[in-house]
Formats: C-alpha cells, sequence, structure tokens
C-alpha cells in the first residue's frame, strides 16, 4: 500500500504540533520516523490512525484521497498499529487475543475457536511470526507478545504497519528476530512506518528515513547516512555521541557487596550469590538484559528489599539495619529506573519533586513546618542549572516530558553531597540531547570522586560510560569485562552464552577482580 | 500496584483533576435543577394542571413556578435568614445552620485528610461512636471542675476516635487488609458495642427502660456561644481550628508533605526513603481523632446524652462532604456549611410547603454525582477540557512516546 500525507497541519490552540508535513511511504518500503519527543511524531500518528483530525492537509492511500473519522476506519483502510505499550488482554490465550473485536462465530452467538486458531496459525506460519496460539499472554516474554500485537494488526488485513518504539523493551536477540520480521513483512509487501529513537537501529532497518523536529519534516536520510549526522538533523545542532571522559581515578572502596543473594516470595531465586565493590570515582556498569536480577539488585542497595543473604556496605558501614531513608542519608543518590512511578510524583509540582527526599532536612524544612521560600529559591536554581522546560517550578511534573522527568530526578539526587550514586536505565525513553546531558552529569558527578552504580540495558550507553563492567544473566554475574570490549562478547554474556576467549572472567574470580 | 489504583487514589485522582471553583458552582447549580424538577413533580397542584396542559399550558408553569419558588424560599429561610423573625430569632435558621455544619466540616476534614494520603477512610460512623462515648464516658463518669472537665472529655474523645482508626490503619500497614473492608467492620463492632453499652447500669440513664445514657455533667458540655436560647455550641470553633489546623498540617508541615506524597504515589514515598507503612498508621490517627471530635461534638454540645443514633448518619455525610471539598480543608468547611444550611433549611421547607424531605437528599446526592463525573458538567455547559484530549484519546496517544 502506498501511504501519502500532503501538507498535514495540526494546532493545538497556538502550538502548531505538526506543521506541513509531507511523508511518502513506498508500497514494501521501510520508512523510518526519527525525531525527539515531544517532536510531533506521535501527532502526526494518531492523525493517521484516525485519532485527531488534521487542521489541514490530506491523507491519500494508494493515490486516492482518505478521510478518517475514527480507528475504526484506519483499520478497515488497512492500517494497522503497534503500540508502544501493548494492548492485550493478559489473560487471554495468544488466540483469544488476535480474535478480539473480530470473533468468528458459529451458530448464533458460539465462538469459533478452531477457526481462529487455524487463521493464526496460518498468517504465524506467512510471516515467520512464532507464537504459541494456546498460550496465555500473560506467561509469554515481551518480544512474544510484540509479535502477537503484530499478528493482531495483521489478522485485520493491514496493508500498512506502524510499529512505535518496537524495541525498547527487546533485549538484542529479539530486536534481531523483530527486525527479521519485519524484513519479511516488507518482502510481502506491507509497508512499515517504524517509529524509533536508536539511531543505529534505524540506519540498519529502515530503506527511508524521515527526520521531523518540532513539528516540521527537516529532512530525509538515506540508511547510508551517519550517525552524527542523523542525530544533528535531529536535534538541530551538532550532537557528540560519544562521551567525552578521561580515564578513571579509583580511590577508596565505597560499596562493597558480598555473597548477596535475593529470593521472590515465590521462591524464585532473584540474584544469587553476587559479590562486588566499586571505588570512589569509578563508573561501575551492570549490563544485562531487563529481568535479569539488576533492579533488584538496585532496590536491595537503597534497602526497598532486605538481602535474603549477603551484605552490603557504603563506606564501610553495613547497611542491614538501615531504612531506606537512613542509607539515602549516608550519602546515596539513587536514580529508579521507572521514574514516573519510583522517582517522581506526577501530580506535584516541580518544586516538590525536587525536595521529595530533603523535605524534611535544613535548610527546607525547620521544626515540621516546610520552608516554601527556600523551597522555591532552590527550584528556581535547579531548574536553571539543569535546564529543565519548561522553566515553571510550580507546574505539575507529570506534564514534563521524559527527559525533563529525568532531569528533575537527577537535579535532586546530584543536589547533595554523594558517596554513592545508583542510577538505573539513566537514559530510558529520552531523546539524544537530553542523553548527552545525562551521561556528561554522571561522568561529572564520576569526577568528583563519588562511586557510580549504572545499571543498564543500552550496550552503547555501558560501553561509553562505564570503567569496569560485569554482565548479570538469571540473576548472577555472567562475567566482568573490561572497558573497550567489542559489543558482541557483550551481547553474548547477555543472552547467557559464556564466550570461550579471556575477555570474560568466570564468575568466581569476579570478587578478585572487582577488588583489584 | 494495586496500591496505586485502589479506590481511594482513583478518587483523588478525580478530585485533583477538575478546576475546583467553577465545577463545584455548575455542580451545585445543576443539582438544584434537578431539584426543582422534582419539586414540581411532587407538587399535587402542578400535577393537577399538568392533566390539562393541552388546554391551559399557562396553569402548569405558573403552580410549577410557584411551588418551586417557595420550596427554595423556605429552604433560604430555614437556613440563613427568615424576614419573619425578631430579635434574637433572626439568628436562629443561621445558628441551625452552623450547629449542623459543625459534625459535618469535622468529619470531612477526617475523611479528607485521610484521602489525601491515599486512604478512603469509610470508618468515620464508628470513630466517631467511639469518640462519643469515650467523651460521653469522661463526661457523666466523673464530676471534674470547669474547663478541666471538658477538656478531659474531649481529649478522651480524640482518643477514642484516633484509636479506632488507628486499628485499620495499623492493619493495612502490618498485614495489607484494605481499609475500606476493615473501617467499615469495624462501624459494626462500634454500633453494636454501643447499643450493649446502653443497656448496661451504670451508662445507662438512671431509672429509664430506654436506650439512652445518663447525662453528661455541665462542667463537660461545650457551652452555647450565642446565649441560651440559641443552640450553637463551641464544637463550631473547634471545627474551625481543625480546620487551620489540618490546612497546615497538609500545606505546610514535613508530615503533611510525606503523608500527601504517600498519598499521590506510594512507591515514589517509599523510594524518597518515607516510611509508607508508619504514613498510614499515622493518618488514620488523624483522621480517627478528627471523628473523635464529630463524637464529641454530638454528645457533649448538641445532644449531653449517648443514644443508639447518636452518629444519624454524620459518618457517611462525612464522606460526601469531603467530596464536595475536595479533600482539602477549606473545601470541607465551605461543604460543610452548604450541606449545615440544607440540614437547617429541609426541616422548615417540609413543615412550610409540603416538599417532601427527600428532595433536599436528592440534592446534596446529585451534588456530588456531578461533582464525580466532570466531564457531564463540561459537556452541559461546553466548557473546554482542562488539558490534553478527551480522556480516551488521551489515553490512547500515551501509546505513542509523543
Amino acid at each position: 500500500m502506498k501511504l501519502e500525507l500532503r501538507t498535514i497541519t495540526k494546532r493545538f490552540g497556538s502550538v502548531t504540533a505538526n506543521d506541513r508535513i509531507d511523508l511518502v511511504v513506498e508500497p514494501g518500503e521501510i520508512h523510518a520516523l526519527l525525531g525527539e519527543n515531544g517532536a510531533g511524531k506521535s501527532t502526526l500518528m494518531n492523525i493517521l490512525y484516525g485519532l485527531h483530525r488534521p487542521d489541514e492537509g490530506q491523507i491519500l492511500i494508494d493515490d486516492a484521497p482518505v478521510s478518517f473519522g475514527g480507528p475504526g476506519d484506519a483499520k478497515a483502510a488497512g492500517i494497522g498499529m503497534v503500540h508502544q505499550h501493548f494492548m492485550l488482554v493478559p489473560v487471554f490465550t495468544v488466540t483469544e487475543n488476535v480474535m478480539l473485536g473480530h470473533e468468528p462465530t458459529k451458530g448464533l452467538a458460539f465462538l469459533d475457536r478452531r477457526r481462529a486458531r487455524r487463521r493464526v496459525t496460518e498468517i504465524s506460519h506467512r510471516f515467520g511470526l512464532e507464537v504459541p496460539p494456546d498460550a496465555v499472554v500473560a506467561d509469554l516474554s515481551v518480544g512474544v507478545r510484540q509479535r502477537v500485537e503484530i499478528l493482531k494488526a495483521l489478522s485485520h488485513d493491514a496493508r500498512l504497519l506502524v510499529l512505535d518504539e518496537p524495541t525498547a523493551v527487546l533485549s538484542p536477540q529479539e530486536t534481531e528476530q523483530l527486525i527479521n520480521v519485519i524484513r519479511t513483512l516488507r518482502d510481502a509487501g506491507t509497508s512499515i512506518v517504524f517509529i524509533s529513537h536508536k539511531l543505529r537501529e534505524v540506519c540498519r532497518i529502515a530503506d527511508r528515513i524521515t527526520v521531523i523536529r518540532r513539528g516540521a519534516v527537516v529532512g530525509t536520510a538515506d540508511p547510508s547516512a551517519s550517525e552524527g549526522e542523523l542525530a544533528s538533523m535531529m536535534v538541530g545542532r551538532p550532537v557528540r555521541l560519544t562521551v567525552d571522559k578521561v580515564p578513571a581515578e579509583p580511590g577508596e572502596v565505597v560499596l562493597d557487596v558480598r555473597g548477596l543473594s535475593l529470593v521472590g516470595d515465590d521462591g524464585v531465586v532473584l540474584v544469587d550469590d553476587l559479590t562486588f565493590s566499586v571505588r570512589g570515582g569509578e563508573i561501575f556498569a551492570i549490563a544485562g538484559v531487563q529481568g535479569n536480577g539488576q533492579t533488584e539488585v538496585t532496590e536491595a542497595l537503597v534497602g526497598l528489599v532486605k538481602p535474603t543473604t549477603g551484605s552490603i556496605s557504603v563506606a564501610g558501614r553495613d547497611l542491614g539495619p538501615l531504612s531506606t531513608g537512613e542509607i539515602l542519608d549516608l550519602g546515596v543518590g539513587y536514580v529508579p529506573e521507572d521514574r514516573l512511578r519510583d522517582g517522581l510524583v506526577g501530580d506535584f509540582s516541580v518544586a516538590e519533586n525536587l525536595v521529595l527526599d530533603l523535605y524534611d532536612k535544613p535548610p527546607f524544612a525547620r521544626s515540621g513546618a516546610l520552608d516554601l521560600a527556600r523551597i522555591e529559591a532552590d527550584a528556581t536554581a535547579r531548574v536553571r542549572e539543569f535546564d529543565i522546560r519548561p522553566p515553571e517550578t510550580t507546574r505539575a511534573a507529570g506534564t514534563l516530558s521524559g527527559g525533563n522527568q529525568q532531569k528533575i530526578v537527577l537535579a535532586r539526587e546530584l543536589s547533595r553531597p554523594l558517596k554513592l550514586l545508583i542510577i538505573a536505565q539513566p537514559t530510558r525513553g529520552l531523546d539524544v540531547g537530553s542523553m548527552e546531558f545525562v551521561h556528561r552529569r554522571i561522568v561529572a558527578e564520576r569526577d568528583r570522586g563519588t562511586a557510580v552504580v549504572l545499571v543498564s540495558t543500552e550496550l552503547d550507553e555501558v560501553l561509553g560510560l562505564a570503567d569496569r563492567m560485569v554482565v548479570m544473566y538469571r540473576g548472577r554475574i555472567a562475567g566482568e569485562v573490561p572497558a573497550g570490549a567489542p559489543a558482541e562478547r557483550i551481547g553474548l554474556l547477555m543472552a547467557g552464552s559464556a564466550p570461550d576467549d579471556q575477555a570474560a572472567v568466570p564468575p568466581g574470580d569476579v570478587a578478585s577482580a572487582g577488588v583489584r | 500496584m494495586s496500591g496505586r489504583t485502589g479506590p481511594g487514589r482513583r478518587v483523588l485522582d478525580a478530585l485533583v483533576r477538575a478546576d475546583s471553583v467553577v465545577m463545584t458552582s455548575l455542580s451545585l447549580l445543576c443539582a438544584l435543577a434537578v431539584g426543582a424538577v422534582l419539586i414540581v413533580l411532587a407538587d399535587q397542584p402542578t400535577r393537577t394542571a399538568m392533566g390539562y396542559f393541552l388546554s391551559s399550558p399557562g396553569d402548569t408553569f405558573t403552580l410549577g413556578w410557584h411551588a418551586v419558588w417557595s420550596g427554595y424560599a423556605a429552604l433560604f429561610e430555614g437556613a440563613v435568614f427568615n424576614p419573619g423573625n425578631s430579635g434574637m430569632a433572626v439568628f436562629e435558621p443561621l445558628s441551625n445552620t452552623l450547629l449542623n455544619a459543625t459534625p459535618l466540616i469535622l468529619g470531612g476534614l477526617a475523611v479528607g485528610t485521610a484521602f489525601r494520603a491515599g486512604l478512603f477512610n469509610i470508618g468515620v460512623q464508628g470513630q466517631l461512636i467511639m469518640g462519643a462515648i469515650c467523651a460521653g464516658y469522661v463526661g457523666f463518669a466523673f464530676r471534674l471542675p470547669p474547663v478541666v472537665g471538658l477538656l478531659a472529655a474531649l481529649l478522651a474523645g480524640v482518643a477514642g476516635g484516633a484509636v479506632w482508626g488507628g486499628i485499620a490503619g495499623w492493619l493495612r500497614a502490618r498485614t495489607g487488609a484494605h481499609e475500606v473492608i476493615s473501617t467499615i467492620m469495624m462501624n459494626y463492632l462500634a454500633l453494636y458495642l454501643l447499643s450493649y453499652l446502653l443497656g448496661v447500669p451504670g451508662f445507662q440513664a438512671p431509672g429509664s427502660n430506654q436506650a439512652i445514657s445518663r447525662e453528661v455533667s455541665d462542667t463537660a458540655r461545650l457551652p452555647q456561644i450565642l446565649g441560651p436560647d440559641l443552640r450553637l455550641h463551641a464544637g463550631l470553633v473547634i471545627a474551625i481550628l481543625a480546620a487551620v489546623a489540618c490546612w497546615w498540617l497538609l500545606s505546610r508541615s514535613t508530615l503533611g508533605f510525606s503523608l500527601r506524597t504517600i498519598g499521590a504515589n506510594p512507591s515514589a514515598a517509599r523510594t524518597a526513603g518515607m516510611n509508607v507503612e508508619r504514613g498510614y498508621v499515622t493518618v488514620m490517627l488523624i483522621s480517627g481523632g478528627l471523628a473523635g471530635l464529630v463524637g464529641c461534638s454530638q454528645v457533649l454540645g448538641t445532644n449531653h446524652a449517648l443514644t443508639g443514633d447518636i452518629d444519624a448518619g454524620l459518618g457517611f455525610q462525612a464522606i460526601t462532604v469531603a467530596l464536595l471539598g475536595r479533600a482539602s480543608a477549606g473545601g470541607a468547611v465551605l461543604a460543610g456549611l452548604l450541606f449545615g444550611a440544607f440540614g437547617a433549611g429541609d426541616v422548615v421547607m417540609v413543615a412550610n410547603t409540603g416538599v417532601p424531605a427527600d428532595v433536599v437528599s436528592v440534592i446534596e446526592a446529585v451534588v456530588v454525582l456531578f461533582i464525580a463525573a466532570p466531564a457531564l458538567i463540561r459537556s452541559i455547559f461546553r466548557l473546554p477540557e482542562s488539558r490534553g484530549g478527551a480522556a480516551g484519546v488521551g489515553q490512547f496517544a500515551k501509546g505513542w512516546n509523543g
């Protein structure tokens, strides 16, 4: 299917979200849409899916103008969407989820499960989308759930598929599989719109790239364009993709973890006998695919979960009996991976969020009363220092973009003297510009002599920032990798296969390697 | 996750979203309009006129208008000012309004404060009964000097309510037992404890075979503040002071900050080093204590003796007041005054015009219903959305990384 958007303009009040956007997606083309958060990609796709009406411009499908009153019309016209957050019913089986909304029936009202199942199997074979048709969605991994979403769209006879940040939740291996699926679909004649902020991926998979900035198309590019070129197109200024840093000057051991194990409520071992130490002035990275125990480790480090066995000490002080509040007071900064759930209160103002763990300490509080003037003054200073936009301290934090929300959390955690900074997925969902900023601040904190524990699933980030790194797999350290090791080797460790060469230190030796 | 989407959290969300003053006024207007329709339908002459509507439509409108006008006029006369009164009686409607408002303000503060910490305290009924039992007992069992007697009774009342609320908070913190369930159950416990006590010698009024307690001694009573002819008592002063205290607690104190954080996002509160469990217990102690003050106001000020219906529906009206007042201290005062006025005017309206008392209950219910459904008010008055697109679209757009 050929899709053409002509001079699409959409205004919300005084804000022009889309400014005369032209976009042509040829049949059987993978067209990547690249742009920072808030650039107008979402508005454009909502227009395409019939959720918004454009103020000007028109949509053409196979050169015929169309007009969508709602998502139903868009679906009927052959447009399928795979959202970043999956829209599946977890307790239903794959088949049930796929047939939801257009259930085949027999007789008056009986579901024809057999026919539905046959259709699921047929489509999944045709496009190489292997899914277990009778499995309950809740039991499936994220990658397979995504395939179910794609299958759902294809079962509506979608001839144009829009994928929104599809790799954000996938492991490198799952991403590979997804790329294969997308190529198969393209070869079968389906047009693909691929929304992403990961430059490397976009360059690998796209046939053509359209870059959007501030609601307008700033240009189209070939996949042969360099990542740097694309990044500067996206941001509107030259961007450094590599992190500038001098070699680490490690000091005293700040964090010492010995034999840390965590067992979940259901008896599953989440973290298995972890031993490592981190010195002041170095960045220690824990790489790994989401869900291999890294989250639990960070939570244990700040006392949100208590270790089943093992000990953790910060600057020689055992954390065992301490509460989270007391641990933070020792000089531990914590940037949680899910900032909207754990790092911020969306309904609170920026100023309130900036004192979320300092509100009861001087100078913000005196004998049980908040000093609102001091809180406000501090917020104004932080907003300026960290360039939080829009620069309004009274605005609800939940209305800011992801990058600015992350800046609030960082500004708060870095605003007091730290011995140890624990930072998880620092750039998840951030655009290139914010990413650069966050990385610079992390390195700056290291250079002040703070020990930094970085947990990330992004290989590039780990490679760029880490002074030392380990890979976690199924709750264990699969190996320690020296800085500068090739990405492929780390990728293999993340997938659980230990490579044969010496790049990886066997788990037993990590402790000694860690102390150096 | 369950903590974030519990009923308390959802109600809180709904309250925070709407632009309060405009939406509340419009909701009130709509509720009065609904009430007017009911008055017209309940009015016998108007109904008769409807029978011959086609031959003389004017009659229906004249009579209907008359019924509504006289009904709402009587409501106003009963609640605010009656031109027919003279002398101190001029203040009688206002005194009645404020007398009714006193327990509603305190109850609204109790529910609202718990809301802010993300807890839905349905147990004001039980807590005020426990407060009334304790305050009443101290009030009639000990013969204490003036002032001391009153203070002791008040303290006992606050303690009784606080303990009853605190138990629910502790259960939530310790075992995860949902406060909606536990407070409802504790309402029954308090209710039946009261009816048991009202039959126990020493508690029951001597020489009476009715379910009524002994009378609170003079020294433990809340003094009447507008002279002996008007029933308004110092409970109102306590209610206003409590409202100021709640306002300070929630918006100016460190404790209030942590309670609000816990209410808005318990995960973030925990991550920021706050003790969520302790917060739950603390806010339920505070909420229960405020509910205990409702009991004090009733047994030390309004009635002077305990009966089986000391609650008189106040426990649940408190929830309505808190909703209308959007869980804020000032809102609780205004909503308490409004419902207090409805309560005072209601009596006069029924007596003077024959409009059924239920109309006022319906109006109260409809106000809250409209407040709970801001989208409805927005569409009636064609107001713009407060932010973003329609709720459904906004939800959808989230999937698009924006």
